[in-house]
């Protein structure tokens, strides 16, 4: 049981970094000469005036919700997968040549979205493969390697997008012709503009990774090589497949997320179709100290205020990337206390029984992690470097 | 100057460490601090050192009350600590080593602080060169280094906590013979700690003995000039174990056992690491046979039983393991055949922390995907009775203490491995502890394990070894015959004295 007096600093410190984020986005409004009240009310308006714009938030939650789980998993693991940006543009890539190239007609949609979501899974998985193999046979650091793989499916992407996939007429770097409707993912009506069927399965993916994760051999596995990979090993853990099945759990995850935003939200393969949404989800899970059990709820209240954030353009012609400011700044504010509070006040940090407080931090030399033929160098696992991902692009 | 401390009390959760602690230490006298793992010596000496505070007590310096917190306001006060690992900066060379703890001002001076480097060292026989980084140098250089350098800061206490683990006789004789001139002839409060009562008997002027946080016992040591005959020390040891486990232990025997078949072999096998090219070794190890690797630390016994495991890269030669060669096999592959590596620091490598013991149980339990955590529960609880351990289930290995985290630890290998390869798996425990965790092993070798393990505890490599490999600088040497072999003629082996 915990103390009255530890219970009150944990709440103050889970309620603190949101006011004095607030406070401080509220200062940002009134400096420029508006008023907070009425910002609140755009954002309020813009995610929920009516069921069109909630399903626009649900549009966002889908992919962003996906990724956070997959990054879950690779942060349990002690990997920091910012190749997951990437991960979602392969599963894109991959969903999108299936909808231009697999001859499925009207009647045979469902087989056909089925299908793609299958294949956006495995492209995904194949980029995450090669950010995890760079990692456990060569030494890369995944961090290095994820953003060199980012970079790269970009490039990829460009010249498809300009090249093979270019459309007949006018074509351009704008993107694909419009997919055939077959293989888009359906809308449930135009008042509720989103796609059941994705929400059901994030919902069940959600599900059976809290299961995998809290209740399996593999979710222990995950939290032993995250935690102390050298012991792990001495112990008998197969540490490198379970990294390996850490990043592909994510990359299938997160090229599930990018298919849905080229079968749905832009009917089309667009460059960087992704949007952010993979680093944001590194935000999202960095702010639960990797706590899948609020990923959905907090995935959701990111997604409300950046469709609500369009809003801020059409009324009261601020910039919509306030919303940005907004959550870089939660963010940041979130893991400053979350330090402050282990430094001041240890022993009221709240119980952990299914997180990390801490993921590892990754080696800027990624040597550590050589096993088998060579030698094991001693590093020490500290604490996360206390700042969030890096610049964020979110854009619909 | 003269320490005293009055009802000192500390308690860590249910664990009182130091129940109403009252000792004298008066100057130019050197004090053992002795006891069984978890008697509250180290809390005791963190105490006196400012490393932590103490719940309830006094401490009195020269009969005047001194509060001070933290280690650095401990050396302002005149008391300073040497701890197990000494606490310096690898990169940093000798003299930035000795300056960096007391800079006073802003520039270094650096020549002056040469300079009195120097004349410190050449006062006690130490051999420092001021400007070779600490990485080059030798534990017991290492030491040296921050005894001058707590010297150098004015400290009129000296506390040492297990000095003598991992240096050479040699080594040994320039410590004592510098500690116990600091407390004879220049008048320091002298202290330490540690689980060898051999060293204690020879260096120490008096001893205090802690048992289960309390102090059950003081003892003058028998003048350590000429007439400490092996009889004395036979019996002054004696005593000593006595008042530290309330029990007088029986000698320790071998069970008898057959040696059985070849387990691990080497030829002519070559291991190379930054500081360290090792001459070729060759060895086998059978069933039943217990080797132990003597050597200074970094001498190349550690980068051998880590190309063993194969959890190190091996230059040429060839390897086997249980009839298979291993040259290709990686440390999971032996080690799902039977061979386990257990390494020296438990929660770098070893054990996790954050895990639970029942998360450790589960780890090692099976391989199925679902866990039946009831029977991991169960299987936890068995061994934490099993092997005495002092924790419950549900905590985490770090809040256990060293001594039952490497409990654990041996409590977590399998029951019937086919090759152990330990690196020090008694390291900072009290002799009844360190006995303990033997017997386990060698039931285990009993069953027709072959064990392989290195330790700095020359005695303890006497003791349990059947052959010996002594590592001095990347060469190695074979005991020729370890039933005639004294741990002093070891002591000079390890030095690099091989004809002795």
């Amino acid at each position: 049981m915990k103390s009255p007096r530890a219970l009150a600093v944990q709440i103050g410190f889970l309620l603190l970094p949101i006011v004095i984020s607030l406070a401080v986005a509220a200062a940002l409004v009134i400096a420029v000469g508006r008023d907070p009240l009425e910002v609140v009310d755009a954002l309020w308006k813009g995610a929920f005036k009516d069921s069109r714009k909630l399903g626009g938030v649900f549009n966002f939650w889908i992919p962003l919700t996906l990724v956070s789980i997959g990054l879950v998993v690779t942060f349990r693991a002690g990997l920091w997968n910012i190749g997951v940006e990437g991960q979602m543009m392969m599963g894109a890539l991959f969903a999108s040549w299936g909808a231009q190239y697999l001859p499925l007609g009207e009647s045979l949609s469902p087989l056909l979205n089925l299908i793609l979501i299958a294949l956006s899974a495995v492209g995904g998985m194949f980029w995450a493969f090669v950010v995890g193999l760079l990692k456990i046979r060569l030494g890369v650091n995944e961090i290095f390697g994820g953003v060199a793989l980012n970079a790269l499916v970009n490039v990829i992407s460009i010249y498809l997008i300009s090249g093979p996939w270019q459309p007949r007429i006018g074509g351009s770097a704008q993107g694909t012709e419009p997919f055939p409707t077959p293989a888009l993912l359906p809308e449930f009506s135009s008042r509720f503009p989103t796609n059941l069927f994705m929400i059901a399965l994030v919902i069940a993916a959600f599900i059976i990774v809290l299961i995998l994760l809290n209740a399996t051999r593999w979710g222990l596995n995950l939290k032993a090589v995250g935690r102390n990979m050298r012991s792990a090993l001495l112990l008998g853990v197969a540490t490198e497949r379970t990294s390996m099945s850490a990043f592909l759990v994510c990359g299938a995850l997160a090229g599930i997320a990018g298919s849905y935003r080229v079968l749905f939200t832009f009917d089309n393969l667009r460059p960087l179709a992704s949007g952010g949404i993979g680093f944001l989800g590194l935000l999202v899970v960095l702010l639960l100290s990797i706590r899948l059990l609020w990923v959905p709820l907090i995935a959701f209240a990111f997604s409300a205020i950046l469709t609500g954030s369009t809003r801020l353009q059409i009324a009261l012609k601020l910039d919509s990337s306030l919303a940005g400011v907004l959550q870089g700044m939660l963010v940041l504010f979130v893991i400053l206390f979350h330090g402050v509070q282990e430094v001041f006040f240890p022993g009221t940090l709240a119980d952990e029984e299914i997180e990390d407080p801490h993921p590892p931090a990754p080696s800027p030399t990624g040597r550590e992690r050589e096993v088998g033929t060579v030698e094991l160098t001693k590093s020490d696992n500290s604490p996360l470097p206390r700042s969030g991902g890096g610049g964020l692009g979110v854009g619909a | 100057m003269d320490i005293e401390l009055r009802n000192i009390h500390k308690r860590f959760g249910a664990i009182h460490a130091n129940n109403d602690i009252n000792v004298k230490f008066s100057h130019g006298r050197i004090v053992g601090i002795l006891g069984e793992n978890g008697a509250g010596k180290s809390t005791l000496m963190k105490i006196l050192s400012g490393f932590q505070p103490a719940d309830e007590g006094e401490i009195l310096i020269d009969n005047d009350i001194i509060d001070y917190t933290g280690p650095t306001a401990a050396i302002a006060n005149g008391i300073g600590m040497l701890q197990q690992d000494p606490l310096d900066v690898g990169a940093f060379t000798v003299l930035e080593n000795f300056i960096y703890g007391g800079v006073e001002g802003i520039t270094l001076k650096r020549a002056e602080a040469a300079a009195r480097l120097k004349d410190l060292s050449r006062r006690f026989g130490f051999e420092l060169d001021p400007f070779q980084p600490i990485d080059n140098l030798l534990i017991a250089q290492r030491q040296q280094l921050e005894i001058i350098r707590l010297l150098a800061l004015g400290v009129e206490t000296l506390i040492l906590d297990e000095p003598t683990t991992g240096i050479s006789a040699d080594q040994k004789d320039i410590l004592f013979d510098a500690l116990r001139r600091l407390a004879h002839d220049e008048g320091l409060v002298v202290l330490l700690v540690s689980h060898k009562l051999e060293d204690v008997i020879d260096l120490c002027d008096e001893v205090v003995v802690l048992r289960n946080g309390v102090m059950v016992g003081e003892m003058d040591m028998p003048v350590s000039d000429d007439n400490l005959t092996s009889a004395v020390i036979a019996e002054t040891k004696q005593q000593l174990v006595t008042m530290m486990f309330g029990e007088v232990l029986e000698a320790q025997q071998r069970p008898q056992y057959e040696i059985g078949a070849p387990v691990l072999i080497t030829e002519e096998l070559v291991v190379h690491d930054q500081r360290l090219d090792m001459q070729p070794i060759t060895l086998t190890a059978q069933s039943g046979e217990v080797i132990g690797l003597a050597g200074l630390g970094g001498s190349g016994q550690e980068l051998f039983m880590r190309a063993c495991a194969r959890l190190q890269r091996i230059d040429s030669g060839a390897l086997s393991f249980d009839g298979q060669s291993s040259l290709k096999s990686s440390y999971r592959q032996l080690f799902r055949r039977g061979c386990v590596f257990g390494a020296a620091g438990r929660l770098e490598e070893g054990l996790i922390a954050g895990l639970t013991l029942t998360e450790h149980s589960a780890l090692v339990s099976d391989d199925k995907l679902q866990i039946d955590w009831k029977s991991v529960e169960k299987q936890t609880a068995s061994r934490i009775d099993r092997y005495r351990i002092k924790g419950r289930n549900s905590d985490t290995i770090e809040q256990l203490s060293g001594g039952n985290q490497q409990r654990v630890l041996i409590g977590l290998l399998p029951d019937d491995p086919k090759l152990l390869i330990l690196e020090q798996p008694t390291r900072g425990l009290d002799v009844d502890s360190a006995r303990w965790i033997w017997t386990q092993l060698l039931e285990r070798c009993q069953r027709g394990a072959a064990i392989i393990f290195n330790s700095s505890d020359l005695e303890e490599l006497v003791t349990y070894s059947d052959r010996i490999f002594v590592f001095y600088a990347g060469q190695n040497h074979e005991v020729p015959d370890v039933n005639q072999t004294t741990i002093d003629e070891l002591g000079h082996m390890i030095g690099g004295d091989f004809n002795n």
